[in-house]
């Protein structure tokens, strides 16, 4: 049996001020998250001490590797919906709760993107006339420079990694035909734009590993950073960094879902006799990004060569059968699996069909649609700038200046269950009861992280509450608990710690 | 009894709504067309006055 899926979502977003554009990206990366704390009654500083992303999930540790961060010092925030708020190398980042299920990490992942709204409005009001800070939640500045959007998914220590690895990448470099942001042009070097009009993944360009430990330079398809935050005898945190980041709320649905579904399968064994294996499978990923008419194929290891459709097909299929064997409730409710496995059959469908039809689905799709109408209509040629800027203005965070809003995307959530979550935590996570200590206690919270709280009662020693498993400290557990006790103090004596 | 009169009532129901399945595809794709045009409009209306100077200026550096 599979392991509850928890999962998340982590989001670098992209910043610029309108008016200045020489300004320094991590001042005004701190400037646009200090103006969303500055609003909040209180707030809490994040503990680094349990980080280690220098830890390889092969088995070795990388001492003193590039892209190690601890202690940076930096604007860095918990908030009482349980996600992290920070800036991260030079941007602003919002890392969701733990969630249970693949909807309720879409919510979350949608709450961050209602944080940077209200933080791009308070910043206005703080800086001079003229200027502006705008976000945008893509993954390139179109100039070779990209920044990520992770995925966390909770996966069982006993399943070796080396099978992870094998029966997630044909998975990995296809998932794009679905899941893809869409781009114009081409920043692969030696890859002229011209040649690219128009490409599936923001990301594909840029990864040259199948398998390493980095996550801003040679990047890899299946990321090897071991740091589980949480109980490391039983858990892995397999860390994406291959997707996109979405705003088509199912794109980011199906990306969660269905690599959700993918990992359950491989920790069943359920996908050895799958037999795909790409003969090069970062080339792969590429050649499939760079045509969006899905006809080419890509070469396996035995020779034979399938279209991108054609393996997701294969996923998919074996997807079902495992449904029917297994069930599905390692996806947290009894509504995710089947309508998740439902609309993998329909957009497969549509795809190999017409995938226009899916311009009201898919974040790639309403963003080439509307690329060519507007190519049409202005007889703009492929080089133009404007058809670059509609690429950039797709993510563009301003509800104002969004051109993704004013498309009529199909929708999965409530407007009003995303403000929720903005301030309320998930109930069925530890991330409910990092929140809710933070909304009832702030002021005796000297540090928290993901997975563990660190109590300032005044007169004793600094008291940790560790938080190992990420499916205790649920609202089932602690709900009643957290209700009744009148302070922090009586909190931590009542937990007994 | 209520229970029958809700099958009768919701049977014309779904004829029409194969009916709009078969609809001549002409017709959906005009459809399509009219509301990709109200999509370009203000697509005209909102895009950044200045692309090239926009596109230009969007740097982004230090990233994962």
């Amino acid at each position: 049996m599979p392991i509850p899926k928890v999962l998340g979502i982590e989001t670098e977003y992209g910043i610029v001020v309108a008016g200045a554009p020489d300004a320094n990206p991590i001042t005004t990366s701190s400037t646009l998250i200090n103006a969303y704390l500055s609003s909040l009654a209180d707030r809490v500083e994040w503990d680094f001490v349990d980080e280690s992303p220098g830890v390889d999930a092969r088995g070795f540790a990388l001492e003193g590797g590039s892209g190690i961060e601890l202690d940076t010092h930096l604007v860095n925030a918990v908030l009482t919906n349980g996600a992290r708020l920070y800036v991260d190398h030079a941007h602003p980042e919002y890392s969701s709760p733990e969630c249970i299920s693949p909807s309720q990490a879409l919510l979350y992942d949608k709450a961050g993107e209602e944080v940077v709204i209200r933080a791009m409005a308070n910043a206005k009001r703080m800086l001079p006339s003229g200027q502006e800070i705008v976000v945008y939640k893509n993954n390139s500045d179109r100039k070779g420079n990209s920044y990520g959007c992770h995925e966390n998914y909770l996966v069982d220590r006993e399943v070796p990694f080396q099978k992870i690895v094998g029966e997630l990448v044909p998975f990995f470099a296809t998932r794009q035909i679905i899941i893809g942001a869409g781009k114009v042009g081409s920043e692969f070097p030696g890859k002229a734009s011209s040649k690219v009009a128009f490409q599936l993944s923001q990301r594909a360009d840029f990864f040259e590993e199948e398998v390493g430990l980095e996550t801003t330079l040679k990047r890899p398809i299946i990321n090897t950073r071991d740091e589980p935050h949480s109980d490391g005898q039983r858990f892995r945190r397999l860390h994406v960094i291959l997707g996109d980041a979405n705003l088509s709320e199912t794109s980011t649905w199906l990306k969660l879902g269905l690599t959700a579904i993918v990992l359950a399968m491989i920790e069943d064994g359920f996908l050895q006799d799958l037999k795909i294996e790409l003969a090069d499978p970062v080339t792969s990923l590429r050649e499939i990004s760079w045509d969006p008419t899905l006809a080419g194929t890509v070469l396996l290891r035995d020779g034979r060569r399938l279209r991108a459709l054609e393996i997701q097909q294969a996923y998919l299929e074996h997807a079902l059968d495992h449904a029917e064997h297994y069930g599905m409730g390692y996806l947290g409710n009894d509504t995710d699996g089947p309508a998740l496995l439902r609309e993998w059959e329909r957009v497969l469908a549509a795809l190999e069909h017409d995938p226009m039809t899916l311009a009201d689905s898919l974040d790639w799709v309403a963003k080439w649609q509307v690329v060519q109408g507007y190519q049409q209509r202005h007889g703009a040629d492929k080089q133009d700038p404007r058809l670059a800027a509609i690429d950039l203005q797709y993510h563009d965070m301003r509800p104002e200046k969004s051109l993704f809003r004013r498309l009529p995307m199909r929708r999965i959530l409530d407007d009003a269950d995303v403000k929720a979550a903005v301030s309320n935590p998930p109930p069925d996570t530890r991330a409910y009861f990092r929140g809710t200590c933070l909304a009832r206690f702030p002021g005796s919270i000297a540090a928290a992280n993901w997975d563990s709280i660190i109590f300032d009662l005044g007169t004793d020693p600094l008291r940790r509450v560790p938080m190992m498993d990420p499916l205790r400290g649920t609202e089932g557990h602690v709900g009643e608990l957290l209700r009744r006790v009148k302070s922090a103090a009586e909190l931590v004596e009542a937990l007994g710690s | 009894m209520a229970e029958r009169e809700q099958v009768r009532k919701s049977s014309p129901n779904r004829e029409e709504v194969t009916e709009e399945e078969v609809a001549p595809s002409a017709e959906r794709s005009d459809q399509l067309k009219a509301e990709l045009d109200d999509i370009l409009d203000e697509i005209d209306e909102v895009l950044e006055d200045n692309a090239e100077e926009f596109v230009r200026n969007y740097v982004q550096k230090g990233g994962q």
